[in-house]
């Protein structure tokens, strides 16, 4: 049976709407595969490049829903549209049930509610631009979430919001913290009095959720997007958010986190740091402060969560390789493989860019150059891969969403004799997928015994960036991982370390010592 | 409007995108108004081309 579409007119749908629709048409039966999607020019090379496209979706418009799916029969074919269409008329339904009269801009979103503050924006790349110029010439603070902006939009956004005077946090910023508020992927966690100004979504939530297990909390986190420390950006909006949290009196320490800034924004960013009369702790992953530096430098975003805890109650910091090294060799010891079993390399599969960086600066000492698409070689035995990278969104959900493109590849390594052991980061939290731990632990499941079958062991080891408090609770999606035979440690950092541990058993005296 | 116009203050939104947003913000009891945002017909270029427009505005 060939690809069945349909095309239906001006009918507009966000990415998480269409990914749920998606999700139920590929589980009904005599339904091979499954697409949702606008017809933009990036969904057309989808089509194309999953065998669903056909003359129909190819004429299809931004606008335009294509709903193509992949049937056994001309029956599987009618149920599946039968379903969307009933899919779509339920949310319409849900939102019409409200009573209120959704506007169509952000003007008359305006008129609405004329002492709005803030705008929130994740339209597609292509457009956010036109949305977050008007937010801010209107005079809102921009929380901007779109990622695959251009560059050049990104320097002329920041560009206005600095003559105003207003956050721009972002583009391709996930998550942020305003007045204890989580904006985008947030875990939930107690307001308090650490001040973060975050390049990285993922960075943010998990210091954010370590304060949080450290009984400490966030006053703001604001976010500004993983270029602006680049040379072009300079710095612009990291700078704007330091002068907002150094006159912020919730604010008694601040956190930055960050890649390494472009060496010229370091220096304006330590100027800025040295003027400031508050402690000031900096994680620019795989930079170290000069001598001299103004500021508290540390090197994991685990470290900086305890450095402000430490700072804010006036103890002194003493960073270890493991909260607990004793059950670390217990859990490594009983996984070791049997003699002269062959054992592959390492993949670390990340929802979250700046733990797959942070995992690579840690590993690569310990095991040597590991490949990514964060920094280092394209390729070798050892491989990371940040599944939130902009190649693997177009078009799709973040994977803190929509979990099956990792799912999927878990699977994969369990048939691969190149893989020894996997690494995972899982990220909880307000907007995230529902319960990640239960399909992730189904792919381990899977992958391990595929690899047992195959005369070879597969270690999974993983973290979980999340709270208590958080829709998924982190207990039970610990828990569900470690049923599945995953070892689970208490941060990404110490996640990366025990994978080290697991490839190369000859190590545990160096870092089970305790010794970085 | 300014820095001071934001933290400190009660979050007052407008959400142009994923309304997945919208619902978490209500959620937290923040005022929100959620726009039935839709792309501009023809192609992302109109977009380019209507920011312009409005600079010139």
């Amino acid at each position: 049976m060939p690809v069945r579409a349909t095309v239906r007119r001006s009918f507009y749908q966000d990415s998480v709407v269409l990914m749920g629709v998606a999700l139920e048409l590929r589980a009904l039966p005599g339904v091979r595969e499954a697409a949702a999607l606008m017809g933009t020019p990036a969904n057309h090379e989808l089509l194309a490049s999953a065998g669903l496209a056909t003359p129909e979706t190819n004429e299809a418009a931004p606008e335009d829903l294509v709903l193509a799916v992949d049937v056994e029969t001309a029956a599987a074919g009618d149920a599946a549209f039968a379903a969307a269409r009933a899919f779509f008329e339920e949310h319409r339904r849900a939102r019409e049930s409200t009573g209120r009269v959704l506007p169509r801009t952000l003007d008359s979103a305006l008129r609405q509610l004329p002492d709005a503050n803030l705008a929130t924006i994740s339209v597609p790349g292509a457009y956010a631009k036109l949305e977050a110029l008007t937010a801010l010439r209107r005079g809102l603070h921009v929380f901007l979430f779109s990622d695959n902006v251009p560059l050049e939009d990104e320097i002329e956004l920041k560009q206005l919001a600095v003559r105003r005077r207003l956050l721009c946090m972002g583009p391709d910023c996930g998550t942020a913290y305003i007045n204890g508020i989580g904006l985008g992927f947030a875990n939930v966690v107690p307001r308090g009095r650490v001040g973060c100004v975050a390049a990285s979504g993922t960075g943010l939530q998990a210091v954010a959720a370590r304060l949080a297990a450290r009984g400490e909390g966030v006053s703001h986190g604001i976010g500004v997007g993983g270029r602006d420390l680049s040379v072009e950006v300079g710095g612009a909006m990291t700078l704007l958010a330091l002068e907002a949290l150094a006159d912020d009196a919730s604010t008694d320490a601040i956190v930055i986190i960050s890649k390494p800034p472009a060496p010229e924004v370091l220096s304006r960013i330590e100027a800025a740091v040295g003027a400031i009369r508050k402690p000031v702790i900096l994680c620019a992953l795989g930079a170290t402060g000069r001598p001299g530096a103004p500021g508290t430098w540390v090197s994991t975003l685990e470290d900086a969560a305890d450095a402000a805890v430490a700072i804010v109650r006036g103890h002194a910091l003493a960073p270890r390789a493991f909260g607990d090294p004793a059950a670390v060799r217990d859990r490594l010891a009983a996984l070791a493989s049997p003699p002269g079993s062959r054992r592959g390399g390492l993949l670390g599969l990340f929802t979250g860019g700046t733990l797959a960086h942070e995992a690579r600066l840690i590993l690569e000492p310990w095991l040597g150059p590991v490949a990514s698409n964060v920094g280092g070689p394209a390729a070798g035995a050892h491989r990371i891969l940040d599944l939130g990278a902009d190649e693997f969104t177009r078009g799709r959900p973040h994977p803190m969403i929509d979990v099956s493109a990792r799912d999927a590849r878990v699977r994969e390594a369990g048939a691969s004799p190149e893989v020894g052991v996997i690494l995972v980061d899982l990220v909880l939290g307000r907007a995230a997928h529902p319960d990640p731990a239960r399909s992730l632990a189904a792919a381990i499941r899977d992958a391990r015994a595929a690899a047992e079958r195959a005369g070879r062991s597969l270690v999974a080891i993983g973290s979980v960036v999340g709270t208590e408090s958080d829709p998924q609770g982190l207990a039970g999606q610990v828990a569900a991982l470690e049923a599945a035979g995953a070892i689970v440690l208490p941060s990404s950092a110490q996640a990366a370390r025990a994978a080290a541990l697991a490839l190369r058993p000859e190590l545990a005296p160096a870092m089970l010592g305790g010794e970085r | 409007m300014s820095l001071t116009s934001l933290l400190g203050q009660p979050l007052r939104v407008v959400n142009v995108g994923l309304e997945l947003f919208a619902r978490e913000l209500e959620a937290d009891s923040v005022v929100v108004v959620h726009v039935d945002w839709r792309p501009p017909s023809g192609s992302p270029s109109v977009a380019a081309l209507l920011a312009r427009l409005d600079d010139a505005s």
